[in-house]
């Protein structure tokens, strides 16, 4: 072989490596087509989601559209793929400019990434206006740039308590006298040394409970201009918070590093943790994954630093968008609108997913949410809308710039893990992360 | 006039290698410039790029989570070298030796792994390597009393369960590279050898790996290639490409996460060519060193 051909091998051996990125664990996607009461003209437009429920929640709402818009009839196909794939897919498809869906779920962490630079997705301002007055505008500016709305949210995510009363119960505690972080921290050690079971986790994969404490001191992870700032005096505060709940044997780590993995569910479930703060959407998680606590589960405020602060923010999200490629850019838009704006829709949400609407009027309504036929109501012991009511005005929200994918990147596979892992000094771990952050953001 | 063309002895040969020529200019030249191009380039959504001179150059020279990635890829192939040349090829002479018997079972004992999905075969090393009590390493652990390790969470430990699955997966595949070299050893030379009194170990060191050294070359340079290109045993490990403290961070997985996972198509188009440089680097350097280049010359 000759030197130089032996080079062009070499070159074509090694230029495989750039392209293995590509070929992930693509594990497919499943495709369905709903056409619930559409007739032959019915257009057909594409859905793309990473959550099978939200699906279903599209083909209720399918149904009521087709009945009230004979001359705009709409098939909808829905393609259901994991996360990472769906988001990847997605981003490809506009990249190259082929290939994407009409509508499609972008989860708001990602959704920054999908802003950059003219986003290929289209103004949903439209169909926006007439439903303004009644839904959470914080919720809408999750998914804005400069002014335009460009994906329509699904729920408002408030963080609350959620507290398992049998162990609590056990340990001779009373989950509603906890109102500050002493209360908690006084009422873990006491179940800790009667059960041996921990009172919460120490999160090391995600970023709830940094958000959490943040909120409750009006802070947030970039200042008002966009710019990160993880190791402000409220940060570091927060975590050592935490980090002294650890050492107390009142929280720790939880197999898969945060309460909404398959792991930690399984914890949960066997009762080793009593209490998880959480977004609201996790009731979905007791609902469908932890059946063993139906009944033992009691939601409340979040506990607070100091009496009087903001118990809530709104945690986690997707933002459903029409992109840029769609066929009938009005019919999806309109559709949009129709699927999760409008006061049905919203009802719909809590009916179906459980979550807490963003049209807060239906908070307000006694025979939707306290539906004694509704699994959610069934499966806690409070109802869950009495505490969203009561902690409705202390709801913070957590912003989304475009600097927070690479923010929540490093806090949540670095920082949190040398803290509550390998016990690193606070200040140190999150001075650090910020150094980080912005050496990757130059 | 069309059968002299096909007959032609000057015309056919480039016939022949056409195919080749036109999937390589395709599927690998045409990639190859263009992410050249794209590296000097911010590529955004559907826009239309603009020139950014060496900007991602100069970003990756500084950026220490990409020297992360290429110290742990560095680490795992030149571990799975130190594991995955000796013992396959102490194993092939075992099974290749006289007195072995069930000689085909074991070929397809330790050849079996290989067939399995590293998708498959990634999710079960994350569940054995789970933290949990009862996940199959630590209570293993368990039973001569030692408490749960947290392996997918630790440096060393983490790279111990990556290492076990690599040597599980390609042992097998080594010692058929192996076997096959052995069967090219003429019986001759161990009879000569045994003639002159030389003993087993003598034996195993003065012929057999003289003589397999154009197969351990082989299966140096396609392990360095391999161990350089993981990402699928990594991202299927910790269940996503993000693992605590990015103890599993590849160059392949630092390039996915800025090009696919933040859409930033320009930046991971440099790593990737300063990937296919560093790789080129160091297989070149070794077939140098192991003289092939001088035989092809001569």
């Amino acid at each position: 072989m000759k030197k130089w051909l032996m080079g062009l091998t070499m070159m074509s051996l090694a230029a495989g490596l750039i392209g293995c990125g590509d070929n992930s664990s693509s594990t497919g996607a499943t495709t369905s087509v709903m056409d619930d009461g559409a007739g032959e003209t019915a257009t057909t437009l594409k859905y793309w989601t990473f959550v099978e429920l939200h699906g279903q929640h599209f083909q209720s709402m399918l149904k009521k559209w087709n009945e009230a818009n004979a001359d705009r009839q709409i098939k909808l196909e829905v393609s259901v793929m994991p996360y990472d794939d769906m988001h990847n897919k997605l981003s490809i498809a506009l990249q190259t400019g082929q290939g994407a869906p009409d509508i499609s779920d972008i989860e708001v962490g990602k959704f920054p990434d999908f802003l950059n630079g003219t986003p290929q997705l289209e103004s949903l301002n439209d169909v926006v206006e007439p439903h303004k007055a009644s839904i959470v505008q914080s919720r809408l500016d999750l998914y804005t740039k400069d002014g335009t709305v460009y994906g329509l949210p699904t729920h408002v995510g408030a963080a609350v308590a959620f507290y398992n009363t049998e162990i609590l119960e056990s340990a001779g505690v009373d989950y509603k006298s906890i109102v500050t972080w002493d209360d908690y921290k006084k009422a873990g050690i006491q179940v800790y040394e009667k059960t041996g079971n921990y009172m919460g986790t120490a999160d090391t994969s995600a970023g709830w409970q940094a958000s959490m404490m943040l909120a409750q001191q009006g802070k947030d992870f970039t200042d008002d201009a966009g710019t990160p700032i993880v190791n402000s005096p409220e940060m570091i505060k927060g975590l050592s918070i935490l980090k002294d709940l650890q050492k107390s044997n009142v929280i720790a780590t939880v197999a898969g590093g945060q309460p909404d993995t398959e792991e930690a569910y399984g914890e949960f479930n066997t009762g080793k943790y009593a209490s998880a703060m959480m977004p609201f959407w996790f009731m979905s998680r007791y609902v469908n994954y932890m059946p063993d606590l139906s009944g033992k589960i009691a939601i409340a405020p979040i506990p607070v630093i100091e009496k009087g602060m903001p118990t809530s923010y709104g945690g986690g999200g997707t933002g459903t968008v029409v992109t840029k490629q769609a066929k009938d850019v009005q019919l999806a838009k309109d559709f949009l609108a129709f699927a999760k704006l409008t006061l049905d829709a919203n009802i719909n949400i809590w009916n179906t997913l459980g979550f807490d609407p963003v049209n807060t009027e239906v908070w307000a309504m006694e025979d939707v949410t306290h539906n004694k036929d509704n699994k959610f109501v069934q499966y806690f012991q409070n109802n869950p809308f009495e505490v969203l009511n009561e902690i409705k005005d202390g709801i913070n929200l957590i912003k989304s710039t475009p600097s927070s994918p690479t923010i929540n990147n490093v806090i949540n596979t670095t920082t949190f893990n040398e803290i509550f892992e390998n016990d690193k000094d606070v200040t140190e771990a999150l001075n650090e992360a910020q150094s980080e952050i912005e050496q990757q953001l130059k | 006039m069309l059968k002299n063309f096909l007959y032609s002895q000057k015309v056919a040969p480039y016939v022949f290698v056409l195919p080749f020529v036109l999937i390589f200019l395709v599927f690998w030249l045409y990639p190859l410039a263009s992410s050249a191009e794209m590296s000097f380039q911010k590529v955004m959504l559907g826009q239309s790029a603009q020139w950014v001179g060496f900007d991602n150059y100069a970003k990756l020279i500084d950026d220490s989570m990409f020297l992360k990635a290429v110290m742990n890829s560095v680490t795992y192939t030149v571990m799975t070298l130190v594991i995955l040349i000796p013992f396959p090829m102490l194993f092939a002479v075992l099974i290749n030796a006289k007195f072995m018997w069930g000689r085909e079972l074991f070929k397809s004992v330790f050849f079996f792994p290989a067939l399995t999905s590293v998708v498959v075969a990634g999710t079960i090393f994350r569940l054995m390597f789970g933290e949990m009590e009862g996940s199959l390493i630590n209570s293993l652990l368990g039973i001569f009393g030692i408490e749960p390790v947290k392996f997918l969470k630790g440096h060393t430990t983490g790279f111990v369960a990556l290492l076990s699955l690599a040597a599980w997966r390609w042992m097998g595949v080594n010692i058929l590279y192996f076997l096959a070299g052995l069967k090219n050893i003429p019986d001759d030379y161990y009879e000569a050898a045994s003639i002159d009194g030389a003993s087993t170990f003598q034996k195993f060191r003065f012929i057999t790996i003289p003589l397999l050294k154009p197969t351990t070359i082989y299966v140096l340079t396609i392990s360095i290639y391999a161990g350089m290109a993981m990402f699928v045993e990594s991202l299927m490990m910790w269940n996503g490409n993000n693992s605590p403290q990015n103890i599993g961070l590849t160059i392949i997985g630092y390039l996915y996460r800025q090009g696919i996972e933040k859409n930033n198509l320009g930046f991971a188009a440099t790593v990737g060519l300063v990937l296919l440089l560093v790789t080129m680097i160091i297989n070149l350097t070794q077939l140098a060193l192991s003289g092939l280049f001088k035989k092809e010359d001569a």
